[in-house]
């Protein structure tokens, strides 16, 4: 198979779409979440959507064909929370390999089966590594700022063992996302690195931050840029953003990440912002209009969807990727 | 070769070093090892005050923050930890990358898992080999930082520019080679040393450097070199007008071969083009070791320009010029033996007495004025001038009067007073003579002025500020007492408040909006003095307001949401938490003479090696630790000078017996009942003299840390053990206040604050010297103690002698218990005030506890309902009690 480095010099690669929106779609119970394997658990879990990488396979699998139906190059795992500090809240520490291996595992097959259809368009699975829970940089006790609810080194525990959970189960790329804590994002890249060091083996490290708001910066409050540098110490595929903002509210801070980045950039916002209800109604044309923006300005390397995006978003993004030329990129990992 | 990226760190915002960048200032005063004033807060757990060195250092222009918490006598991993912590919850600090500064691998580590963005460690080196080199690297890279590495390896200290470019090459070979660090991630430290020692080898020490850096540049890509500049100009401690020199010089060539960021002290530069032509040389020789005879022509050199001599032998040159500059140089240089002469020629100078006031003597004046507003000169220094001054201004009152001309010149006038029930005005006095000197006209109330009193004054004489003064902390109350009359009085006069325990945050929340018509400011020291009444007397006078007025606002808003979030234990909760001590009757021993003792006209040389001198150079507003003081690089020829003042002044003393020494002490059985202390009054235990009442801590501890009161270091009564408390008053006061009259009748502010500050000192060792005495003979339960003063100082000695009005019992009103138990008044002659101080001032009072496990502690803040508890053990109203402790409620 081609390196994806070597891909990226030559086009746009399309993220998958929302995996959350997808499992929504399901009319799901809470048997649904327990299945073969937690049917006696103590706790609810419905809800908690990467278990079901392992009570219902076949939902997360059909997830991932329709968005690489749609175009999409890379798919996600459904892995999000996928480590001992967010399934604490489950009481589910103990699955956490399960769920990586397995999510790693379903994606991987759906990949090669599409691989095998069109070797020219090969189909790569990105290991999603959400930011758990819980902050390094803030304190949760506002009558104490400098008290830690996690410390790095807990931090680095748990990402260690998601990481070579997705390796076990053969993910191309460590996607670490939704960083809306760069400490915690230092963590994950700790142990990715630790963990490289043990298998004596490197694959491709992908990083996204989120802007909360329109002030333009990270939830700790680093700007743009100032992730950039926290986070370059490591040889990354890309760096992007993702979720929190729709495309055109987004579109600034790529600018920065364009400019400055030594790395391929990506992006993948959400459908808009949420409406009243809650809920995403960013058309996918609407959308589409917007990203168009992204490739006319060449700020970008790799995009694709996050919360509110659906197979229809990516098909639009991915027949638009097409036409257009990848950003430059500075230096390939 | 590539084209290697630029160095970039980021805070919450980015720092990028490029060619273009100008030199990159690091502060650094939020180091233990550099700052004393740093290292007290650390300790003393003040990390709010932490903070804002940290802000300060920011708005000051530092771009990246160096922090440093190497110091044998705190955890520095935890302090490393919280304070970065603390320091990621200010965005304003946060916004600047750090550098984690320690000698210790595990301080690094730590320091490196709470930084969200790209910091510095400061530092590592071949000095353990390399191994440790490359894993410590490793590490660091993994982290996510840039590194500085010293010029040290196995063999020691780059000390020439062989062995600095030998270990910095080896250095950058095995990080680019070895650890694949990035290059421009890379600083170099080729150790900066002084020059112009007298020794022969360190004559290259700076061409060595500026060689090596250049050599680094150009041979070590991407590398980047930094240091620490104010060491090149060692060896002139004392002359700054020449370090400041010799820094602008070194920086000048540093930068030019290459050294593109360091620690510089912003305060101790000149600009390059300002250093005159023939300093320059001379300076410039020395640095590139231009000739050999350059550091004895320098020496010489600095002779003439040095701003405050240390030579032994007297300079009478001075005395060749005109009379006017002659009265400048006894200004500045606070000679007074010519003062009479030299201001009588100057008088027939002129047609009127009150121009030589206007002329000349305000012109030195303001050199005085303008070397201490810029850190060039010390308070010590200043009030010898305003001595000078004052001389000058009393012999030529007499013709002014007869000239009956009264036309004043002043700047303004301002009325000084120490509030109704304190005692303390060394701090006042201070304050009166820096604005005497900057042409203010000063009254001074003088101590214990009530406000009518002050009020009156102050519509009469028709000043234009106000400035009160308190040590104690019930004069925080009398403060507010004064702002509420200031108002009802319908004044608008604007109002200083200053003194030890006055604070910014207690003039914003407590005083200043009770005085509506007028401005409050708090007053940090002597010299924000001037500045302050220059600006409230001046046309920038309302937007000063304004900013004050916003400032104070956000403070009382900050304070306010503070007081919201912190909550304390319920009193029960406190007590449940109390120190659980084991007491058995073999720990406490029962004292070996009993009832009350009387020391009087206690020889006060054997006082002396009992002084703790630190804090006699902090009444002096020069801060540094004694002896460490007398060799500081900034203010250490100041310290000398003060001290040698002080000897010579305490030799006096002592042989003319200016002082009287007496004490009085007991120790008397008792046992605890919860928070209280009964003290009975005999060994039957039967009858209860008086009830000594303590207060407990009730902030919300971590586990197994608990809420103290001093009544936990006495064995409860229950347990039926006999255990102690002692009490002591002490006074080295007496006689004091006629010697001071003697030095002011003579304008000699100097020596009577001289004076007041070496009779604090006295009381304080007679304190120590007393205990000791106490703890060895009297009461005998360390009669094998043997410590040196050095480490009485540190509180190293068994047992502790709390004293009221202070941390551990800031319950003034327990001075009265204390007072009565001894007889104190009767037997000392120290009185006490209606706000509970001590009179004469130079007097300490307070508790003894024997018991090993007894020690010093901070109250902290306690809620009413410990004060309702507290007035009802004592019978006396809430209201009351709640007047007393205002300082501590929360």
């Amino acid at each position: 198979m081609i390196k994806i480095e070597e891909i990226l010099k030559e086009r746009i690669l399309v993220l998958d779409g929302a995996m959350g929106t997808m499992i929504q779609r399901h009319v799901l119970t809470e048997d649904d979440f327990r299945k073969g394997w937690f049917e006696s658990h103590h706790k609810s879990l419905k809800g908690n959507n990467d278990l079901l990488s392992l009570t219902r396979p076949e939902i997360i699998e059909d997830i991932h064909r329709q968005y690489f139906e749609a175009g999409a190059d890379i798919a996600e795992t459904n892995t999000f929370s996928g480590t001992t500090i967010a399934q604490a809240d489950y009481d589910l520490q103990d699955a956490v390999y399960d769920i990586n291996f397995h999510s790693a595992k379903i994606a991987k097959k759906v990949a090669d089966e599409f691989t095998a259809l069109d070797p020219n368009k090969p189909r790569f699975v990105a290991g999603s590594i959400g930011p758990t829970n819980r902050t390094a940089s803030i304190s949760p006790d506002v009558n104490d700022p400098g008290f830690r609810g996690i410390t790095f080194q807990e931090l680095v525990d748990a990402y260690i063992q998601q990481v070579n959970a997705l390796m076990d189960g053969g993910v191309d790329i460590l996607l670490v996302e939704t960083v809306f804590d760069t400490l915690n994002a230092k963590a994950a890249l700790y142990a990715i690195a630790e963990v490289f060091e043990q298998r004596k083996i490197k694959i491709p490290i992908m990083v996204s931050g989120t802007i909360t708001d329109q002030s333009g910066r990270t939830l700790t409050g680093q700007t743009t840029e100032a992730f950039l540098i926290s986070v370059s110490h490591m040889p990354l595929l890309s760096i992007g953003l993702n979720c929190a903002l729709g495309a055109n509210m987004m579109r600034p801070y790529l600018q920065i990440l364009d400019k400055e980045s030594p790395f391929g950039v990506s992006a993948h916002p959400n459908a808009g912002l949420p409406n009243e209800f809650g809920q995403y109604d960013e058309t996918a044309e609407l959308m589409g209009e917007q990203i168009k923006t992204f490739l006319d300005e060449s700020l970008v390397n790799i995009i694709g969807g996050c919360c509110g995006t659906t197979p229809e978003h990516i098909r639009v993004i991915a027949d638009l990727a097409k036409q257009y030329k990848p950003r430059k990129i500075e230096i390939l990992v | 070769m590539k084209n290697l990226p630029p160095l970039k760190l980021s805070g919450l915002e980015p720092l990028v070093v490029t060619k273009e960048s100008n030199f990159i200032n690091i502060g650094e005063r939020t180091n233990v090892t550099g700052s004393r004033a740093f290292l007290k807060m650390i300790q003393e757990n003040r990390f709010e005050d932490a903070l804002s060195v940290a802000l300060e250092q920011v708005q000051g222009g530092a771009q990246v923050i160096d922090v440093n918490m190497d110091e044998g006598m705190i955890d520095g991993k935890e302090a490393m930890v919280k304070f970065l912590n603390l320091m990621a919850s200010e965005p304003d600090i946060s916004r600047i990358p750090v550098m984690i500064d320690s000698s210790k691998w595990e301080i690094i580590e730590a320091g490196l898992q709470c930084i969200q963005g790209k910091g510095i460690v400061n530092s590592i080196s071949l000095k353990e080999g390399e191994e440790n080199f490359i894993a410590q690297a490793r590490k660091i890279k993994r982290y996510g930082a840039a590194v500085i590495v010293m010029a040290f390896d196995e063999k020691g200290q780059a000390d020439s520019y062989e062995r600095r470019i030998e270990i910095c090459e080896r250095s950058y070979r095995v990080l680019v080679d070895k650890v694949n660090f990035p290059a421009q991630d890379i600083i170099f430290d080729p150790n900066i040393f002084p020059v112009a020692t007298g020794m022969e080898e360190h004559n290259n020490n700076a061409l060595d450097f500026f060689n090596a850096t250049k050599w680094i540049r150009e041979n070590l890509p991407g590398a980047h070199v930094s240091g620490g500049v104010s060491n090149v100009s060692f060896s002139f401690r004392g002359n700054n007008k020449m370090r400041e020199a010799m820094h602008s010089v070194f920086l000048y060539h540093a930068i030019k071969n290459g050294m593109d960021m360091g620690i510089v002290n912003p305060s101790m530069i000149e600009i390059y083009d300002d250093i005159p032509k023939d300093l320059l040389e001379h300076v410039e020789d020395v640095m590139l070791n231009r000739r050999p005879d350059a550091t004895e022509r320098l020496l010489e050199l600095a002779e003439t320009v040095k701003g405050d001599g240390t030579k032994k032998e007297i300079d009478l040159s001075w005395r060749n010029v005109s009379v006017q500059d002659r009265l400048a140089h006894a200004l500045v240089k606070g000679i007074v033996e010519f003062i009479e002469e030299d201001t009588e020629e100057c008088r027939k100078l002129y047609k009127r007495p009150i121009e030589v006031i206007e002329g000349p003597l305000m012109d030195g004046m303001n050199i005085v004025g303008d070397l201490f507003g810029s850190g060039k000169m010390f308070l010590p220094q200043v009030v010898k001038s305003a001595r000078v001054m004052k001389k000058a201004v009393a012999i030529l009152l007499p013709y002014i009067e007869e000239e009956k001309s009264g036309g004043s010149s002043s700047a303004g006038k301002v009325l000084m007073a120490t509030v109704k029930g304190d005692v303390h005005d060394i701090g006042k006095n201070i304050v009166g003579v820096v604005l005497g000197c900057n042409n203010y006209e000063v009254l001074d109330l003088g101590v214990m002025v009530s406000a009518d009193k002050i009020i009156e004054a102050a519509i009469r004489e028709k000043v234009d500020v106000i400035g009160l003064s308190g040590l104690i902390t019930p004069s925080l109350d009398e403060m507010v007492h004064m702002a509420k009359e200031m108002e009802r009085a319908n004044l608008s006069i604007p109002l200083m408040i200053g003194g030890a325990t006055t604070s910014r945050v207690h003039t914003a929340v407590k005083i200043e909006q009770n005085y509506t018509k007028g401005q409050t400011v708090h007053v940090l020291d002597a010299s924000r003095a001037v500045t302050v009444v220059e600006t409230l007397l001046g046309h920038k006078k309302d937007a000063f307001v304004i900013d004050l007025k916003n400032d104070y606002q956000k403070l009382r808003e900050h304070h306010e949401k503070h007081r919201a979030e912190k909550n304390l234990l319920t009193l029960e909760q406190a007590q449940k938490n109390k120190f659980q001590i084991e007491f058995k009757q073999e720990d406490l021993i029962s004292p070996s003479k009993t009832g009350i003792q009387e020391l009087k006209n206690y020889p006060l040389e054997k006082l002396v090696p009992y002084i703790d001198w630190t804090p006699f150079f902090q009444a002096w507003e020069l801060h540094g630790r004694y002896p460490n003081i007398l060799s500081d690089e900034v203010v250490g020829d100041a310290a000398t000078k003060l001290f040698a003042d002080a000897k010579e002044m305490l030799s006096k003393i002592i042989s003319e017996k200016w002082l009287q020494a007496n004490a009085v002490f007991g120790v008397f059985p008792a046992n605890s009942i919860g928070d209280d202390i009964e003290i009975y009054s005999d060994e039957t235990r039967s009858q209860v003299k008086y009830i000594q009442h303590s207060l407990r801590q009730q902030t919300k501890k971590a586990s197994g840390i608990a809420n103290l009161a001093l009544a936990d270091f006495i064995a409860p009564k229950k347990t039926k053990l006999k255990d102690y408390v002692g009490a002591f008053v002490v006074t080295t006061g007496h006689g004091l206040d006629e010697k001071v009259a003697e030095f002011e009748k003579d304008h000699d502010d100097y020596s009577s604050i001289l004076l007041k500050a070496l009779g604090d000192r006295l009381a304080e060792a007679f304190a120590e010297h007393l205990h000791e005495i106490v703890r060895k003979d009297y009461w005998g339960y360390a009669f094998d103690e043997k410590l040196e003063n050095e480490e009485l100082i540190k509180e190293k000695y068994k047992g502790i002698r709390p004293a009221p009005g202070y941390p551990a019992c800031p319950d003034h009103t327990e001075k009265v218990t204390l007072f009565d138990l001894l007889d104190a008044r009767k037997l000392t002659g120290v009185s006490l005030t209606e706000s509970l101080a001590m009179l004469p001032t130079a007097s300490v009072s307070g508790w003894y506890f024997a018991h090993p496990q007894s020690k010093y502690f901070g109250l902290g803040k306690i809620n009413e309902e410990q004060v309702k508890s507290i007035a009802e053990r004592k019978g006396k109203t809430f209201e009351e009690m709640e007047r007393w402790l205002g300082s501590v409620i929360l």
